[in-house]
C-alpha cells in the first residue's frame, strides 16, 4: 500500500512538470532572450546527457567512445534515428567480442 | 484523419521502433532496481506507466527502499525531472496556439528525452499525431520492460545489455547532429556542451552532484550563455528549431 502512495506521489510531480508550461503558455514569446534559450536548451541538454554518459555506460568504455565517434559520423553523413542507433549497438557489439 | 495526420502517425510508429528497443533494454535494468526496492512486478509496471522517467523512477525507487518521506519523494522527483520543466517550455513554443487542451495534456503527460528530441527534429508546427505514434511502440514496451526486470532479474546477457545501452545516445546524436553540421554556433555548442558536462563529471568539485541535477545545471547556464552571445534571428526557434 505505501509503494503505492510513494508511486502516485512521482506520478503527480512528474505529470505536473511536464503539463504546466505546456498548458500555461500559449502565445509565442515575445522575449529574444527567452526564445534564444529554448531554441538552444533542446541541443544543450541533449549534448550534455550524451558525452560522457556514453562512455559509462557500455561495458568497455573504448567501445562506447568509438559508438560516439561513428555516430557522429554516421548522423553527419545523413543517417537517421534508427540507423544511427543501430550502428552504434552494432559497433559496441562487435567491438566488445574482443575488449571485454 | 486528414493524410498528413496519417502520415505523421506513420512516421511515429516507425520512429517508435528504436526509441522502444532502446526503453526495453533500459526499463529492464529499472525493473531489477524496483525488484531490489522491494516494489512488486505489477507496482514496478504501474510505477513505468504512470512515471515514464528512467532517472526519475530510479530515483523514487532508491528512496521508497530507504522508507523515505512522501515530501522527499516528491522533492527529489522535482529535481531528477526538471528538465521535462524545460522541454516543456520548448515544446510550448513550436505548438500552433490554438492546439487543444487534451492534446497539451497528453503529449505533456508523455514527455521524455527521446519523444521531445524526435519531436523537435521534425520540421514546423508539432504534430501530436506523430508523438502518438511513437508512444503507440515505445511506451509499452517501457512498461513491458520494468515488469519483466523485476520478475526475471539478469536473464538477459550482458553482452546485449551494453550494446543496447547505447541506442538511445544514437537517437540523441541523430537528432543533434543534424542542426550541428547546418550551423557552426550549434556545432561550437555541442563541443563546449560535451567538454564542460566531461569536466563537471570528472572535477571532484561536482562529483557530489547527482547526474539530474548536473543536466539542469549545465543545460540553463550554457543555453543562457548562449543566448546572451547569440541571440536568434527573428524567423528562427519558429521555423527550424
Amino acid at each position: 500500500m505505501r509503494n503505492l502512495v510513494c508511486i502516485f506521489v512521482m506520478a503527480f510531480v512528474s505529470f505536473l512538470i511536464r503539463v504546466v508550461p505546456l498548458t500555461l503558455i500559449r502565445k509565442k514569446i515575445r522575449s529574444r532572450f527567452i526564445r534564444s534559450v529554448l531554441y538552444y536548451v533542446p541541443y544543450v541538454t541533449l549534448a550534455v546527457m550524451t558525452f560522457p554518459a556514453i562512455v559509462e555506460a557500455t561495458a568497455s568504455p573504448v567501445a562506447g567512445a568509438v559508438a560516439l565517434i561513428a555516430g557522429v559520423v554516421a548522423a553527419w553523413c545523413g543517417a537517421g534515428l534508427f540507423p544511427v542507433s543501430c550502428i552504434c549497438c552494432a559497433v559496441v557489439f562487435v567491438l566488445e567480442l574482443f575488449l571485454v | 484523419m486528414t493524410e498528413r495526420k496519417r502520415k505523421a502517425f506513420r512516421a511515429g510508429l516507425r520512429d517508435g521502433v528504436p526509441i522502444g528497443l532502446g526503453y526495453l533494454a533500459a526499463s529492464f535494468g529499472l525493473g531489477i532496481a524496483a525488484r531490489n526496492a522491494g516494489l512488486l512486478p505489477l507496482e514496478s509496471m504501474l510505477a513505468s506507466m504512470l512515471n515514464n522517467a528512467s532517472a526519475g523512477e530510479y530515483v523514487g525507487f532508491t528512496l521508497i527502499a530507504a522508507k523515505a518521506t512522501l515530501i522527499e519523494i516528491a522533492l527529489m522527483t522535482f529535481v531528477a525531472n526538471a528538465r521535462y520543466l524545460l522541454m516543456s517550455c520548448a515544446w510550448s513554443q513550436r505548438m500552433a496556439p490554438d492546439l487543444p487542451l487534451r492534446h497539451r495534456l497528453l503529449m505533456g503527460f508523455f514527455i521524455t528525452d527521446e519523444f521531445f528530441a524526435t519531436a523537435i527534429a521534425q520540421p514546423g508546427d508539432l504534430e501530436p499525431m506523430y508523438t502518438y505514434g511513437e508512444i503507440c511502440v515505445a511506451s509499452p514496451l517501457w512498461a513491458l520492460g520494468t515488469l519483466l526486470g523485476c520478475i526475471a532479474g539478469n536473464l538477459l546477457p550482458d553482452r546485449a545489455v551494453s550494446a543496447f545501452s547505447v541506442a538511445l545516445f544514437g537517437m540523441f546524436l541523430a537528432t543533434i547532429i543534424p542542426a550541428a553540421r547546418k550551423s557552426r554556433i550549434i556545432a561550437g555548442l555541442v563541443a563546449v556542451c560535451f567538454a564542460a558536462s566531461w569536466a563537471a563529471s570528472a572535477l571532484p568539485l561536482f562529483a557530489g552532484i547527482s547526474t539530474g541535477t548536473r543536466t539542469i545545471v549545465l543545460t540553463v547556464v550554457i543555453a543562457c550563455a548562449a543566448a546572451l552571445l547569440f541571440p536568434i534571428k527573428d524567423e528562427e526557434g519558429e521555423a527550424d528549431a
